[in-house]
């Protein structure tokens, strides 16, 4: 039956468990995208029950309804604006008293609520019994009982949904914050006031209006004079009389005064509510934090998590990368032998499988390196994090938050760049994103793992590392820098919980992971797919009519003069004869593969461009690579492949590549050069892409790719011309 | 008192949040009212920020901001 439809709000706390209720109830039926206008993540899914297509909205976390940070505007506005049938406040209750300040707003907005009330065994482990009957009657909401990380609860939170969504409630109901006399009077005066100045429709109800008047919200004075018009600006003008008055009698402002009130009202209903056991049980998290948050041993601990984190992802990774590698090599070659030979084929084998292949190869990576932070975001070690680095950030004149999106760079810029969400200032939000691409995301290191690889043989470890530090030491230069010239102003303040540790749900971790990853597979089903052709139309076009050497010719004489002594040959010479052929011949095919890719469009381009690149020691070859890089910057990897090993037809193309790396004109300080080059410059069109859409300002985008080229290129020239200097060769 | 002049394992009493505006409200809305106690529970270990424990949860705030805190009633444990 058409038209059964319901929809569902979440809302709550941070940490209150939301996200895991929002999964228990939709499963893996989730859509990840955006508040329409701003930059934060909306999160909806789907179910069905009862013949009812039920659409479930989880909304930010958030402490308050105010208007604070643009996370409460969204919540309030989808609540108000797209009147969802039923609102669901999750209330943790470990932490009674903080929530239900949350939930005494929503209750104030005058819809349909329910209440859940989530880890009530966590409460009770502490000691606390909590009286739900007694909660619902004081607050006049149905509630209901879940344990969110054991699935409990879940069916009857939908069944209780359900029931209020089709029942005939009577709003506004009796039972709702008492603000005391002086200011119930203010709210009743200017309620009756708007009433009468007010013939068009309000767009919210009167009391609610009145409060958030008093209380001098920005977003609802707008919309009064919108709505209003034209008497919005006397109701405006009255209710600031009113604040006047009441800040005079208080001496204090009225939404302080207002917040004091709620917070009474709240502890008359935990008098009744709760029932403290006096057993106080050990508390655990305080434990655990007694290490990892110590003084001596809290940021030691922190940095070995790291450390952990990156060997998991690169050792244990490494397996999973052989079998894509093989995997590939073995889609392409037998891709080539089924299809005919034509440009099709070339396409296919040389510019799609092999430039999506060497860009596939990085998943395993990136999931390992996403599961490990979706679980330092869900056991509560994130806020550690924070607490741990907030002093570092400081110095950069950043909040101790930011330190989560840069941790995330490493990982992959793009989703870290809309991690800073979180961040509550704006100005620190733009700083974070324009030092962010200085963490070396996934993507750049198997540029490093290559060249170092190649050049530094066992000591490629540590010159990886020295980048990925490099990498840091510029962010925190740069982000100084920006912070007392472009971005001046003042820190956010740090105002941060820290939530009890939480063992967190395998389904959860997963789904957080797979959110992330996805935006990593849509690049390479996307951008890296298209960057992919056009690297590989680049470098085999123009088809080459003439070459400096007629190739076929001499291949076909080597091969006409091997095979007559071949063929009088005996013994172990035949064998001798027969590689000594195929040596020369494969030597011929090298040259003629690296001749055509010198005169194809790419290859010319590079050789335009060397002169900019010849004094950071480059040749055109790496300038053509760094040029792809653009695109994503594992292409640079593939584009070194096509240029370098072009030819070799084993499957293990990078070991080809490396060889013939090693026989190029690339030294060791040109190699590290080329490393830190590729760290610092333009970060990849996908992460462009964000910073467009999350500084929402081209002039910032265009600063950003500005700042990187140049820092890349200075930093480049001084260690490469530097290292000359000292005698590095 | 400040707030921030308080050593870890102590409580006080919060007298008064001082402070601009939006940032005033917000540390009022996490429960910073008048007559509530506050317990230090550690400084981080480069000394900023502060670790508290109020209304039965933990949170942190800059040296600086539990500076504006002004508390009265400082007694040693909770």
């Amino acid at each position: 039956m058409p038209g059964k439809s319901i929809t569902v709000a979440l809302a709550g706390n941070p940490n209150s468990g939301k996200s895991t209720i929002f999964n228990n109830l939709t499963g893996t039926r989730q859509k990840v995208g955006n508040w329409p206008g701003v930059t934060v993540e909306k999160k909806e899914g789907h179910l069905k029950a009862n013949g009812y297509e039920i659409t479930v909205v989880d909304l930010p976390g958030t402490y308050s309804l105010t208007a604070y940070s643009i996370e409460e505007i969204v919540a309030r506005n989808f609540i108000l604006d797209e009147k969802p049938d039923v609102v669901v406040g999750i209330i943790d209750a470990s932490n009674l008293e903080r929530n239900l300040y949350l939930a005494t707003q929503l209750r104030e907005l005058d819809t349909k609520v329910i209440f859940v009330l989530n880890m009530a065994d966590l409460a009770r482990e502490r000691g606390a019994k909590i009286d739900a009957a007694k909660l619902s009657e004081l607050l006049d909401v149905p509630v209901v009982f879940t344990v969110g990380n054991r699935n409990q609860g879940t069916q009857e939170l939908l069944k209780t949904i359900i029931s209020v969504a089709e029942a005939e409630i009577d709003l506004p109901r009796t039972r709702r914050v008492y603000y005391g006399k002086d200011i119930e009077k203010a709210i009743n005066e200017l309620s009756e006031f708007i009433r009468k100045k007010s013939s068009a429709e309000l767009p919210y109800h009167i009391r609610w209006i009145a409060i958030k008047l008093l209380e001098n919200d920005r977003i609802v004075k707008e919309r009064v004079l919108q709505s209003a018009n034209p008497q919005g600006e006397a109701i405006l003008q009255e209710a600031e009389l009113k604040r006047e008055h009441l800040r005079e009698f208080f001496d204090e402002e009225p939404e302080i005064v207002m917040t004091d009130h709620r917070y009474g009202f709240i502890a008359g209903i935990i008098k009744e509510v709760l029932k403290t056991v006096s057993k106080q049980r050990v508390d655990v998290s305080r434990q655990i934090d007694q290490v990892l948050t110590n003084r001596l041993l809290g940021l030691p601990i922190f940095v070995f998590f790291i450390w952990a984190m990156f060997q998991l992802t690169f050792s244990l990774g490494a397996y999973p990368m052989d079998w894509i590698d093989v995997g590939v090599g073995w889609l392409g070659e037998s891709t080539g032998q089924v299809l005919p030979e034509s440009i099709f084929r070339d396409l296919i084998v040389d510019g799609v499988i092999a430039g999506v292949g060497s860009v596939a190869i990085f998943l395993p990576n990136i999931l390992i390196l996403f599961f490990c932070i979706a679980l330092f975001e869900d056991t509560g070690y994130m806020a550690r994090a924070a607490f741990l680095m907030d002093k570092v950030m400081h110095l950069i004149g950043l909040h101790g938050k930011s330190f989560i999106p840069m941790l995330m760079g490493f990982g992959c810029n793009a989703p870290a760049i809309m991690a800073t969400r979180t961040l509550e200032s704006e100005k620190d939000r733009i700083l974070t994103i324009l030092i962010n691409p200085l963490m070396s995301c996934s993507a750049r290191l198997p540029v490093y793992v290559l060249l170092a690889g190649t050049f530094f043989g066992a000591k490629a470890g540590n010159a990886i590392f020295s980048i990925y530090a490099l990498g840091i030491i510029l962010a925190i230069s740069v982000g100084r820098l920006f912070r007392l010239t472009l971005l001046r102003g003042k820190v956010a303040p740090f105002v941060m919980e820290l939530p009890p540790y939480r063992v967190p749900m395998f389904k959860g971790l997963l789904i957080h992971m797979w959110d992330r990853s996805k935006i990593f597979l849509k690049k390479i089903g996307g951008v890296i797919l298209i960057g992919s052709v056009i690297v590989w139309f680049l470098s085999a076009f123009p088809k080459q009519a003439k070459f400096s050497r007629d190739y076929e010719a001499e291949i076909a004489l080597i091969s006409a003069r091997y095979g007559a002594s071949i063929a009088t040959a005996q013994g172990d010479l035949v064998g001798r004869l027969v590689s000594e052929r195929d040596e020369a011949i494969s030597a011929l095919e090298i040259l003629q593969a690296r001749e055509k890719v010198e005169r194809s469009y790419i290859g010319r381009l590079g050789k335009v461009l060397s002169p900019v690149f010849a004094p950071i020691g480059m040749d055109w070859r790496g300038s053509v690579a760094v040029l792809t890089g653009f695109v994503a910057k594992e292409i640079v990897v593939s584009t070194m492949g096509v240029l370098y090993a072009a030819g070799a037809d084993e499957h293990e193309k990078t070991e080809a590549l490396k060889l013939s790396l090693k026989k190029s004109a690339m030294t060791p300080l040109s190699a590290y050069a080329m490393m830190a080059f590729v760290l610092i410059y333009v970060p990849c069109l996908a992460t462009v892409a964000v910073i467009r859409r999350e500084t929402n300002s081209w002039k910032w985008t265009l600063f950003s790719i500005t700042y990187s080229s140049t820092l890349a290129w200075l930093v480049a020239f001084l260690i490469y011309q530097g290292g000359k200097v000292v005698g590095l060769a | 008192m400040d707030l921030s002049e308080l050593k870890e394992g102590q409580t006080a009493t919060v007298v008064r949040v001082g402070g601009d505006g939006p940032f005033r409200r917000r540390l009022v809305e996490m429960g910073f009212l008048r007559g509530t106690d506050v317990y230090v529970e550690k400084y981080a270990p480069l000394r900023d920020p502060i670790e508290l424990i109020l209304k039965g949860y933990h949170v942190s705030l800059r040296m600086d901001e539990a500076a504006r805190i002004q508390v009265e009633n400082v007694r040693d444990r909770r």
